[in-house]
This record gives C-alpha cells, sequence and structure tokens, in this order.
C-alpha cells in the first residue's frame, strides 16, 4: 500500500478549550435577563457575555476610542500573548505604542464575536438552560447580531461615539455595518481587505469547509464535546482550503516553488512532498487546537448571510446616505476573495452618495492575508487616515 | 495623472500652503458657487481639493497614482483611487454641483467621451488644460523640429503620459460638436496670469499656455 500520511492529529484540549469558552482569560462583560441580545433570527439571546480585551488609556471626554473587529478565525487577543497558543496578538504590527493604532494615542478595544469560541457566547459556550455545550442549540447568527452585541459592549464602557472602527476581512465587515447601522456612533471607518456583501464565490468556498467538518465522522452532528473528540480532521481540511484563497499563486510560487520538504527526491507516496503540503499541514493542524469546529460552521454562516445593500432596497448608496462618517477603504490588488475592482466599483458609488470616502488600492502579491502582515504602505496610510481623523476630531497626542 | 510629480517623503500631515496657489487652481476656484459639492477627477496630490475646503466646498477626489492618493488621504481628503476612462460610468447622473478635471483632460484615452461623463455626472463642469497652440510650443515645432517640451510639461514624446493634446480652438470645436455650451472661458498666459477677455481666439490660441473652461450641458436641439 502506497505510503499514506493525513493532518497531523494535535492533542484534543476538550478541557481547556470549553474553560475558555465560560471563562476566558479575558475582560468579561456579561449581560442578564433583562438585556437580552436580540438576534436576526428572532431569539433573544439571554443571558450572554462578551469576552474583550483593552488596550491603552480612554481619555476624559471618551472621544479616543477605537474599536477593532477581529477576522473570522481572530480573536479579541490583538496585542497580547495568546492564552492558548502563547504566541504572539494576531495584529501587533497594527497595534501598540507608535504603531498605526497606537496605544499611547488611542483607547483600543477588541472582543471576541459572538458566536465565537474564546469567551464571547457561542456555540462551544454552556447553555445555562441545560448545563451543556450549546453546540448546534445555538441560534444562528448573523454580522448585524455580532455588531449589535458589540453596541451592548460599548455602552458598558460608557462609550457614546467611537473614534474609529477597524477590521480586516470579516472584520472589515463589521466596520461597515457599524457604520451603516450606527452612523452617529462612528466617527469613522477603517475597513480593510471586505466588501459590503459575500459573493458566490466566497459562500462556495465556505460551504466547502463546513461540509468537511460535517464529513468528519468525530464531529457526531455537532456533539463532539460529549464524546470528548473534536472534528479535528475535518476542521484541518476546512482551514487549509481556506488558508489557500487567503494567499495568492504569485506568493505561494514565491515562499514555496515546487521546493520538496526535506528531501530531494519525490518519496512516490501521498507523503507531503512538497514543502506547500507541509506548510498547510501545518496551518491546519494548529488552528485546529485553537478553534472551534462549530464556532467555524456558525461565523462562515453569519459572513454568508452579510450584505449591507439588500437590509436597503439593494441599493448600497442608500444604506450610507447622509451619513457624516470618514470612511478610508483599503484594498490589495492580489486579494481574490474581495477583488478590489469589486470594491473600487462600489467605493465610487458611495462617494457619489455623499458619504466621505477614501479608497487606496495597495500593490501587494500576498493575497487576502496581506492586511495582517508587514505592508508598510498599508500602514502608512492607516496612519495618516488616523491622524487626519483625529485632527477633525481633536484629538491631540496622548490622552489627558 | 499630475503634470508635475513632486516628490515628497510618505506620509506626513502637510499644512494647507495658503498662500501659494496655483493660478489655474485660483481661477477654478473662483468659478466654483460655495456650499456646492464638487468632484475633482485626476486630484494629483489634493491641492485643490484643499483650497477648495477653505472655500467651504464639499470636495471629492479622484486620482490614478497611488502615491496622490495616499498623500490626499493624510491630508484627510475624501480620494478615491481610480482613472478618469474607466470609473467615471459608476458615478450617478447629476451627482455633483461641479466636476473639475484640472489639467488631465490630455493624459485621457477617450477625451470625447470623459468630457460627456463629465457634464453628465456634474450640472456643470470645469476643464483645464496645457494649450498645445501656445506659440512657445509652436516655435519649437517649427523652428526646432522636434516635438515640444515646457516646462510645465517637462516630459520627452516617449514616456509623456499626456497622450491627446489639443489646442484651445480644438477644444472649443469638440464643445460644439458633443452640444456643450461654453459658460466661461479664460486663458493663461505663462505667468498663470488670465489674458483680458476681449481679445480673439486666435490671440488666446497662441498666447494662452493654458485654457479654464466652465461647462454646461446646452439646451437639447440648439
Amino acid at each position: 500500500m502506497v505510503n499514506l500520511q493525513s493532518i497531523p492529529s494535535p492533542p484534543v484540549h476538550t478541557e481547556e478549550r470549553a474553560h475558555e469558552a465560560d471563562h476566558p482569560t479575558s475582560l468579561l462583560a456579561t449581560f442578564g435577563a433583562d438585556q437580552p441580545l436580540k438576534l436576526d433570527c428572532g431569539i433573544d439571546l439571554s443571558p450572554f457575555q462578551i469576552a474583550y480585551q483593552t488596550y491603552g488609556e480612554l481619555n476624559a471626554d471618551k472621544s479616543n476610542a477605537i474599536l477593532v473587529c477581529h477576522a473570522l478565525t481572530g480573536d479579541q487577543h490583538v496585542a497580547n500573548v495568546h492564552p492558548m497558543t502563547g504566541k504572539a496578538g494576531w495584529w501587533e504590527t497594527m497595534v501598540g505604542p507608535g504603531r498605526p493604532l497606537d496605544t499611547e494615542k488611542y483607547f483600543i478595544i477588541c472582543s471576541n464575536v459572538i458566536g465565537g469560541c474564546m469567551g464571547s457566547t457561542g456555540p462551544a459556550s454552556t447553555n445555562p438552560a441545560t448545563g451543556k455545550v450549546w453546540g448546534l442549540d445555538f441560534p444562528i447568527i448573523t454580522l448585524p447580531d455580532m455588531v449589535r452585541a458589540q453596541t451592548m459592549l460599548i455602552d458598558r464602557l460608557g462609550i457614546d461615539t467611537l473614534f474609529c472602527v477597524v477590521g480586516g476581512s470579516m472584520g472589515g465587515m463589521q466596520a461597515l455595518q457599524w457604520t451603516a447601522a450606527y452612523p452617529k456612533r462612528v466617527f469613522s471607518t477603517l475597513a480593510i481587505a471586505c466588501s459590503t456583501r459575500h459573493s458566490a464565490q466566497n459562500i462556495a468556498f465556505h460551504e466547502l469547509g463546513r461540509q468537511a467538518v460535517m464529513a468528519d465522522p468525530e464531529w457526531h452532528h455537532g456533539r463532539y464535546f460529549e464524546q470528548g473528540t473534536h472534528p479535528h480532521r475535518g476542521l484541518g481540511v476546512a482551514r487549509m482550503a481556506a488558508h489557500i484563497t487567503y494567499l495568492s499563486d504569485a506568493a505561494l510560487h514565491r515562499k514555496f516553488g515546487r521546493r520538496m520538504q526535506d528531501r530531494d527526491l519525490p518519496t512516490f507516496s501521498f507523503d507531503a512532498d512538497f514543502q506547500v503540503e507541509s506548510y498547510l499541514r501545518y496551518q491546519g493542524s494548529s488552528f485546529v487546537e485553537r478553534f472551534d469546529a462549530n464556532s467555524y460552521l456558525y461565523l462562515t454562516r453569519a459572513m454568508d448571510y452579510f450584505d449591507i445593500a439588500a437590509d436597503h432596497d439593494g441599493v448600497l448608496a442608500q444604506a450610507f446616505r447622509g451619513i457624516q462618517t470618514r470612511f478610508c477603504v483599503v484594498s490589495f490588488t492580489s486579494d481574490w476573495l474581495f477583488p478590489t475592482a469589486e470594491s473600487r466599483a462600489r467605493v465610487h458609488a458611495l462617494n457619489a452618495s455623499s458619504a466621505r470616502v477614501s479608497f487606496a488600492e495597495i500593490e501587494t502579491d500576498r493575497g487576502h492575508d496581506a492586511f495582517l502582515l508587514d505592508v508598510p504602505e498599508f500602514f502608512d496610510i492607516s496612519r495618516a487616515f488616523l491622524e487626519s481623523a483625529g485632527k477633525a476630531r481633536g484629538l491631540t497626542g496622548r490622552p489627558a | 495623472m499630475s503634470m508635475q510629480q513632486q516628490v515628497l517623503p510618505l506620509p506626513g500631515i502637510v499644512a494647507p500652503d495658503t498662500g501659494h496657489y496655483r493660478g489655474d487652481h485660483l481661477l477654478v476656484a473662483e468659478m466654483v458657487e460655495r456650499g456646492s459639492k464638487v468632484l475633482d477627477v485626476g486630484c494629483g496630490e489634493g491641492d485643490l481639493l484643499q483650497l477648495l475646503e477653505t472655500r467651504g466646498i464639499d470636495g471629492r477626489g479622484i486620482e490614478l497614482s497611488r502615491e496622490g492618493v495616499n498623500r490626499c488621504v493624510a491630508k484627510g481628503l475624501a480620494v478615491v483611487q481610480g482613472d478618469a476612462d474607466t470609473d467615471l460610468i459608476n458615478y450617478p447622473d447629476d451627482a455633483f454641483d461641479y466636476v473639475i478635471l484640472s489639467q488631465t483632460l490630455q493624459a485621457t484615452r477617450q477625451p470625447r467621451v470623459v468630457l460627456e461623463n463629465l457634464l453628465r455626472i456634474g450640472r456643470r463642469a470645469i476643464v483645464s488644460f496645457p494649450n498645445f497652440g501656445f506659440w512657445k510650443m509652436r516655435i519649437q515645432l517649427l523652428v526646432g523640429g522636434h516635438m515640444p517640451r515646457t516646462e510645465n510639461l517637462p516630459a520627452t514624446w516617449y514616456d509623456t503620459p499626456n497622450i491627446h493634446f489639443c489646442t484651445i480652438k480644438d477644444f472649443v470645436q469638440l464643445c460644439d460638436e458633443i452640444n456643450v455650451k461654453m459658460e466661461r472661458a479664460v486663458a493663461l498666459d505663462m505667468y498663470g496670469r488670465p489674458l483680458r477677455v476681449n481679445l480673439p481666439w486666435w490671440f488666446w490660441n497662441m498666447f494662452g499656455e493654458q485654457g479654464v473652461f466652465l461647462l454646461s450641458r446646452a439646451e437639447k436641439g440648439k
């Protein structure tokens, strides 16, 4: 039989993960029966909790708060060591002292989205009604639901208007949703590598990922917690497929080419002969260590449903008509999940509708993931946009 | 698309330089009514938009070069990366009071289509362009026998972005052809000063280094 090697099985930290979902290593805002989260599907989610992190100081008139919205597989640990992986925060290139999102000037908030698995209520949390993990009993959530939950957190923090809402990919979608739904509470919006709706191709890739998870026998119709297992193979495959879409042909070729992994000749097997295979397997297995499979199903679904124009009679300009928020939309030339040509056409429509919008296209071959990487031109634009918005907002240097 | 490629350090907040606006920019700004909404197509580094903002005008920009867009964003201007030839189609009719095309018409692939779009999107259009009929140009071609190069148009024929030069006379003809009404026309001399109004067209075409036109849609049938 031909030698066969599948994705390495990581240790299943079921206990640790379940603990993090209910008792996160984070700040925590809990909302009782008197403050339900009204979901788009018609259900009131109650009680629920939001896990979040903050960096920097809120100034006296509470005008320097920036909300960072994380992407599909991100979490609230933007600029601190991750409690489960021990790795650096996912956006330390962007957030920190002297960085574009300067923690010496701004008060940065990032919360785990509703439906996530790092401490905000989601399918991995314990359902208080049954004492068991929610699993597929958790209601379907949408991007507007995530943002509605964030408004409740911002209320709890006593902040009326956010200086800026920033995010890339699904985070950028949240930033756009914030602006369309609560324009008076958002002074500026920095939306990166995202769109006002999810395309058919993106939905297709998500469906591929979900089917991979559900095809894994360890999934047990979402009740894997009770079996002490986790569908790591299915989720790993989902992650591998998704990861390809976050890169580009050019970036993959530059990084790996057809180079072999620790060998000079093919092994004539299905072992990971090529570096690119080994890399993808690593991406798959390291992801499943920290992420919950059901959460992946719910969050991809939420992105699929996202379409701001659909909520405004199909006219995008209608969603942003007459708003005062300053927009900066950034896209990357090699991003094929959210192609720049599409964003550009939309931004021109917004520009005409009266929204104050800037649009910068950054040339890079690093694909969708460029927003997480060290791309100086992107940092420069972000910094400049925030500085000019800060001037308009009357922010000066360090919080008093 | 700006003709003079200035190299400024990036990034940085550049304070508005109130004393040193270009002559054609001052003239354009003077043609725009206060409180109106303006789209500047090919806005370069946003100098004109900054001037307009000081006059209470709501300005938006389109700029082809990424560096230009980045500098505009740094100045707090609302500028979108885009191309006059391909992106104007995304703008609805009557979206702006004025659409400005400053020193950019000669760099478009389809000047006629662009001009038609300007007057579809805006109720009025303001177009300025270098006059290829300017005497210095004529002399260089006639006496020197080479493609003209001036201080304002320093590029050589093989690397210039300006692919559709015209004279003031040519432009007036195009306006007639596509039924555009000229509300105001001004020629600026080589020092950026307006030429006297009561001079004949041929004089403008010879001594104007650039033309600035305020245009509107002509009534149907005229």
